[in-house]
């Protein structure tokens, strides 16, 4: 196992994107997808109180470890299987904020199921977003799957799969990591590790403390990261798909980090999470963190940061009108695509 | 024409299949080197290696939910479970995952994927090597279920199967596979997927049959002809999607139906047969729809005395042949 811990400071946090051959550019476009994820996060929120959204799920808490991840694919090269918490993956990847909120609100022009799933189930082929369903792990085998595919034609596509830590308790998680293991396949398994599956704890859900630790079992390496780093998720990432593309097979990846709000828009963490958790855990805020390490480098200024809030905050608004003026799908729609049409 | 056993024809099309497609790919337990524990993948893994014909850890979900990402990203891929009574731990990957892909998507991404399962009785295979599970898929949209009995229907069905853009449940009656021989051309051919076909024309009474079933209603129909009973006996080959027409069309004809299958009778597929016939045909009905299926016990026990007992044969079917006929 191996562990990687960011630590930061002006100077180290200045080497630190150049080390990992990011560019200032780059740097403050990840900074801008956590800030979106952010901004569409809080309005669907607004929307389901306002009865305008049905169900919703949030990531928010989860931005540093799903765009540092998704910033290292190949984006349209590599697969994606996200799960139902990885808005911030999913626009990293290169979905839309309007497709975010067509998803939300399951229009007829939702590309990812025109609105038959769940909101936040994406899928895109042109992008390799593969849709997902509701059912904890089941996207697991699949990546192998997909990493068994790619070996067998020699493509260089890896396959990232992203899923919490409760996911990692099913037969479908020994499953399909252990295929992978035994084919050495190019494919990237990444746990989001928000310490709760809706209200069970980590401690009822394994006896271990790493779900890292896991990987030994399969014969690939686990790496434990600090999935409120940015920085250090993007370099794990980043080594783990340099691994699998060079033949090297899978990882492991434990993303430590914390989820701000109730499970769904159904749940009410009251019950089993203390206000002092959960306030204890905003003070390691991914965005307000990487924004501190970015002003510090000189990266961002509070000018460039309040221009980049407006413009975030500009894109969900349009998002959110785009989506409520978008229709629903025709009632007879509900019938088709159960089989191929051709 | 040659004449081929059922396992024979299987193999054939399996070799046919992997030669013609590259990206036909098998995946399963003991399959490869080992040619599988009915011999169906025999010569196989010798003729196309073991990235091809892929030996699996024992994991029924794991192969079906690789197999489905396997699909996802373009190959072919035909999974075997090596006895249909383990298909239930890949149950939430069919169900869920392989059936829903496309549905869930708008149509957008597919799951070209063939699950092959030796199911039925009759072998003295005991409660986990004998059961049917056709009953189970039949109630799920978005897969196939495909149960063919000939040679020749085994190896066209499963080149469609293998050709279809949806997952298809590809049931092989551990029975038949060297018990039925029959006639299989030289060549490639395919017997589309949702057709059944009238095995035998009569035109008292309608059987409606399938597995070894279909078998085992042909004897009972030769051996009642001697009374003077002229059955019609139609093999669904294809449980889902139905073939509507040529059931119902044999209904009409004779306007009398003994359903047989070897499932248990409660919430078995001839439930679903005799609602659609009440529903369509009720007029042309001039007898109560007959179900002849074994009793609700798990099937089988493993002592021959109690599996015979349990199981339907010939002369079980030639009584209810009777009954209906002199209804
Ligand atoms: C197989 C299955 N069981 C139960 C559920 C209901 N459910 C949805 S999410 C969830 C908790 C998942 O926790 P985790 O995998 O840790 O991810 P998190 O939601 O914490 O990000 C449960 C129990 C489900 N969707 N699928």
């Amino acid at each position: 196992m191996i562990s990687k811990q960011g630590t930061l400071t002006a100077k180290q946090e200045e080497g630190r994107h150049v080390a990992l051959g990011l560019s200032v550019k780059d740097l403050l476009e990840m900074y801008d997808k956590m800030l979106l994820a952010r901004a569409l996060d809080e309005r669907m929120w607004l929307l389901n109180r306002q009865g305008k959204a049905n169900f919703v799920v949030s990531g928010q808490g989860h931005e540093a470890a799903q765009v540092g991840s998704a910033y290292a694919l190949k984006r349209g090269v590599d697969f994606v299987l996200t799960y139902y918490r990885d808005h911030a993956v999913a626009l990293t990847v290169g979905i839309s904020a309007r497709d975010v909120m067509l998803s939300t609100l399951a229009k007829a022009n939702d590309p990812s199921s025109a609105g038959r799933q769940f909101p936040a189930h994406y899928s895109f082929p042109p992008l390799r977003i593969v849709s997902v369903s509701s059912a904890v792990a089941t996207q697991i085998p699949h990546a192998s799957g997909i990493a068994l595919a790619s070996k067998l034609k020699g493509e260089e596509a890896v396959t990232i799969v992203y899923f919490g830590d409760g996911a990692t308790s099913k037969g479908d998680f020994h499953e399909g990591l252990n295929f992978a293991g035994v084919h050495k396949l190019p494919v990237v398994f990444f746990c989001e590790n928000n310490l709760y599956a809706i209200s069970v704890p980590l401690s009822k859900q394994m006896a271990i403390q790493d779900v890292a630790e896991r990987a030994k079992a399969y014969g690939f390496p686990g790496v434990v990261v600090d999935g409120n780093d940015v920085l250090a998720v993007y370099e794990v990432t980043k080594e783990a798909l340099d691994r699998a593309r060079s033949g090297g097979g899978p990882t492991l990846i434990d993303a430590k980090t914390y989820r701000f709000l109730p499970h769904t828009s159904e749940d009410d963490d009251r019950r089993y999470r203390s206000r002092e958790e959960v306030e204890e855990w905003k003070k390691r805020d991914p965005i307000e963190r990487f924004r501190r390490d970015l002003l510090q480098a000189g990266i961002l200024t509070e000018a460039l940061d309040q221009e980049a809030r407006k413009r975030t905050a500009a894109e969900a608004e349009d998002a959110v009108e785009f989506g409520q003026k978008s229709p629903d799908p025709d009632p007879k729609d509900a019938l088709r695509y159960v089989y191929f049409e051709g | 024409m040659p004449i081929k056993t059922v396992i024979e024809a299987l193999r054939e099309a399996l070799f046919e299949e992997m030669q013609r497609d590259e990206r036909v790919v098998l995946l399963g337990e003991d399959i490869g080197l080992h040619g599988g524990v009915f011999r169906a993948t025999e010569g196989l893994f010798q003729a196309f290696g073991e990235h091809r014909v892929i030996d699996t850890p024992l994991a029924e979900s794991g192969i079906v939910g690789v197999a489905i990402g396997a699909a996802i990203n373009g190959l072919r891929p035909v999974a075997e479970i090596q006895f249909a009574d383990y298909i239930y731990s890949a149950m939430d990957q069919i169900v869920n995952e392989a059936a829903k892909l496309r549905y869930r998507s708008n149509g957008t991404w597919g799951c070209p994927l063939v699950i092959r399962a030796p199911w039925g009785a009759g072998v003295h295979g005991g409660l986990y090597h004998s059961q049917s599970i056709e009953a189970f898929f039949a109630h799920v949209a978005g897969l196939k279920v495909v149960a063919p009995v000939t040679p020749y229907d085994v190896k066209g069905l499963l080149k469609a199967s293998i050709r279809d853009e949806d997952p298809v449940i590809f049931l092989e009656h551990k029975k038949t596979y060297r018990l039925i021989k029959g006639e299989v051309p030289e060549g490639d051919y395919i017997v589309p997927i949702g057709k059944a076909e009238v095995k035998r024309e009569g035109s008292d009474l309608t059987v409606i049959a399938y597995g070894l079933m279909l078998h085992y209603s042909l004897e009972a129909a030769e051996k009642v002809a001697k009374e003077g009973i002229d059955v019609e006996v139609v093999d669904l080959r294809t449980i889902l999607p139905l073939d509507k027409k040529t059931i119902l069309a044999s209904v009409r004809k004779t306007g009398k139906v003994l359903i047989v299958h070897e499932d248990n009778k409660t919430g078995g597929f001839g439930g679903e047969l005799a609602g659609l016939i009440t529903e369509e045909a009720f007029e042309d009905l001039d007898g109560p729809i007959m179900r002849l299926a074994v009793p609700d016990v798990p099937m089988m026990p493993f002592n021959a005395v109690l599996e015979d007992f349990l199981m339907l044969n010939p002369e079980k079917i030639v009584a209810a042949i009777r009954q209906l006929a002199a209804y």
